[in-house]
């Protein structure tokens, strides 16, 4: 399996170089693309600048990077400067941001080769990549099946092998829920990890960047890329941040983990028992497996959807027509408004606009938006103390694995529902991430999620990475054999 | 009926959004269904719970001030080069003052 170790074995050996890479995986993702969908750009100017710095680096026996040479896939809500930035909306169709997001711009300093953007719902807000203005993405594991969302073209990226890395962004789900549709993992940071500089925002008190890739090792090594202090975002943290993959040992002995009864209602079975297999490997890897309540889950939705959708409402407020790029022309400044919103919005943005809008009108704010702030401060609780007697915390992503295209499509509050387990990670601000715990017997993959404290991201790491050794030792292999695509 | 279609149109007018007659119909379905599940909310008291409005974490009170340098701007140009409309190093719209 590619993963950043082999490929910057297989540089330092000269089996091939960083610009051969770009290209192969630039012209593996566009072919690939006309089953999946799941770019919007390729950059391929910008991909091979990177690449070949880093050959050069290495020729001159400097060091290429933490992340040299490694072809990496970027949502299309996160800012490059230079390329084409949709957010997956016709409002944004011809933007092209003047300035990169921090997470991007540590990529490349650290020798990651950007090939292109990738698909997702307008402006994040989806659980199916359906609503993307530029047409859904299909699952590479099963192509009349959703992907997940919202960053599905992140997630299938990775699963049809054109990326080894891809950075999404989660607001109530939208990196474990795709990640655990597609095969991969995904990873949602503590809230302030990494700096949200050049992330469109969707909802600011609950929005993150995180990585996906193959093996859990990739994605701590992406993380620690990406994480930490940009003084360009006041909500990103001062916590210094360690070196994640010294938490890889494969030791969980006397960790103490705990299973969320709430978190086993509702779901599928065969999903059910693919997540109890994982917790009895858990358990056999020496954890202390606990029951534990995290008692408000059930408000957990209702929260989430007068949150997000108050903060998307005046986050979108700024697509007007006067800044950014499409404008609907109007006799007067509010009639251009109105027009230039009500052709640019996609039909699931124009919901959660007015339902945000409604929520925090005169009459509603106290009933629904402080409401749900309070019970957002016990769902926060119910976490911290949990926390108090685990170290981390095993639940499903998902209540069910990939749906079928169109499936649930007219019906917005089973689409919500379906987030479910995710949201309440988004809420509280804790780290939270998928890995793969098997399939389906109709072979659609199913995700474990593994939560931890604040800032303590090292033992949901060390979880999921005993976990993959110990499950699927292939994919969480740092082997130094190079085998590129 | 949490919501009627009277509502969503003035919803519709603060949100600076225009809708069709078909998606105030459609709107008003969907805002009910979700605005009656948001009712589960009210299961719970609230009465002694501070609201939490962002994920906090201990730290002093200007640890996050950055230092208060002089930096380069993006620049007039490269800020409107992604406008509908631009002149004279502004952004263009329709009139909104009548000088007569």
């Amino acid at each position: 399996m590619t993963t950043i170790d082999s490929i910057r074995a297989g540089l330092l050996a000269r089996k091939f170089s960083a610009g051969e890479l770009a290209v192969q995986a630039i012209a593996h993702a566009q072919s690939e693309n006309l089953k999946t969908n799941a770019f919007l750009a390729f950059s391929p100017e910008r991909a091979l600048l990177t690449a070949l710095e880093v050959d050069k680096k290495i020729a001159q026996g400097e060091d290429p990077g933490a992340l040299a040479g490694v072809p990496i896939a970027i949502k299309d809500v996160i800012l490059t400067k230079g390329v084409r930035t949709t957010c997956a909306s016709r409002l944004l169709e011809r933007y092209i941001p003047p300035y990169d997001a921090t997470a991007v711009a540590r990529i490349e300093q650290a020798g990651g080769v950007i090939i292109g953007k990738t698909n997702c719902d307008e402006f994040a807000m989806g659980s199916s990549n359906e609503n993307s203005a530029f047409g859904p993405v299909r699952n590479p594991v099963a192509l009349d099946r959703v992907p997940g969302g919202s960053s599905g073209g992140s997630a299938a990226a990775v699963a049809q092998g054109s990326v080894v890395l891809a950075l999404g962004s989660d607001t109530g789900g939208s990196i474990r829920q795709p990640a655990s549709f597609c095969g991969v993992v995904g990873v949602t940071p503590t809230y302030g990890r990494v700096s949200r500089y050049g992330l469109t925002a969707f909802a600011s008190s609950l929005d993150h960047i995180g990585p996906f890739s193959r093996s859990v090792r990739d994605s701590a090594m992406l993380l620690r890329v990406i994480a930490g202090r940009d003084e360009m975002d006041a909500t990103s943290a001062l916590a210094p941040v360690p070196d994640y993959t010294a938490a890889l040992d494969g030791n969980i002995r006397g960790m103490n983990i705990g299973v969320p009864r709430e978190y086993f209602e509702g779901l599928e079975s065969e999903t059910g028992d693919l997540v109890h297999q994982a917790i009895d490997v858990l358990k056999n890897l020496g954890a202390n497996i606990r029951d534990i309540e995290l008692p408000h889950t059930p408000y957990a939705i209702a929260t989430y959807y007068v949150i997000a959708t108050a903060e998307a409402s005046s986050n979108l407020a700024r697509y007007d027509g006067v800044r950014y790029t499409t404008r609907v022309p109007g006799e007067t400044l509010t009639d251009m408004y109105r027009r230039t919103r009500g052709e640019g919005f996609g039909a699931e943005c124009k919901r959660r606009i007015m339902l945000g809008t409604y929520v925090l009108s005169a009459g509603y704010y106290d009933a629904y938006y402080l409401k749900a702030q309070k019970v957002r401060a016990m769902i926060a609780r119910d976490y911290a103390q949990a926390f108090e007697s685990v170290d981390a915390i095993v639940a499903p992503v998902s209540p069910f694995p990939a749906f079928k295209l169109g499936e649930k499509v007219n019906d917005p509050v089973a689409m919500y529902l379906s987030d479910i387990f995710t949201i309440t990670g988004d809420l509280a601000g804790v780290p939270c991430m998928s890995v793969p715990c098997g399939a389906t017997r109709g072979g659609l993959p199913v995700g474990l999620q593994v939560i931890s404290n604040h800032f303590n991201e090292a033992a949901m790491f060390r979880v999921a990475d005993a976990y993959q050794r110990a499950s699927n030792p292939q994919a969480a292999s740092n082997s130094q054999q190079a085998i590129p695509q | 009926m949490k919501i009627t279609p009277e509502q969503v149109r003035h919803v519709a007018e603060l949100a600076n959004l225009a809708l069709t007659d078909s998606e105030i119909e459609r709107m008003s379905h969907d805002l009910d269904e979700i605005l009656t599940h948001m009712d589960k909310l009210n299961e719970l008291d609230t009465s002694n719970v501070e609201p939490m409005a962002q994920v906090l974490y201990a730290a002093p009170e200007t640890a996050t001030l950055r230092d208060d340098r002089e930096r380069p701007p993006l620049g007039n140009a490269e800020a409107l080069k992604n406008a509908p409309l631009a002149g004279a190093g502004y952004y263009k719209v329709p009139r909104v003052i009548d000088r007569g």
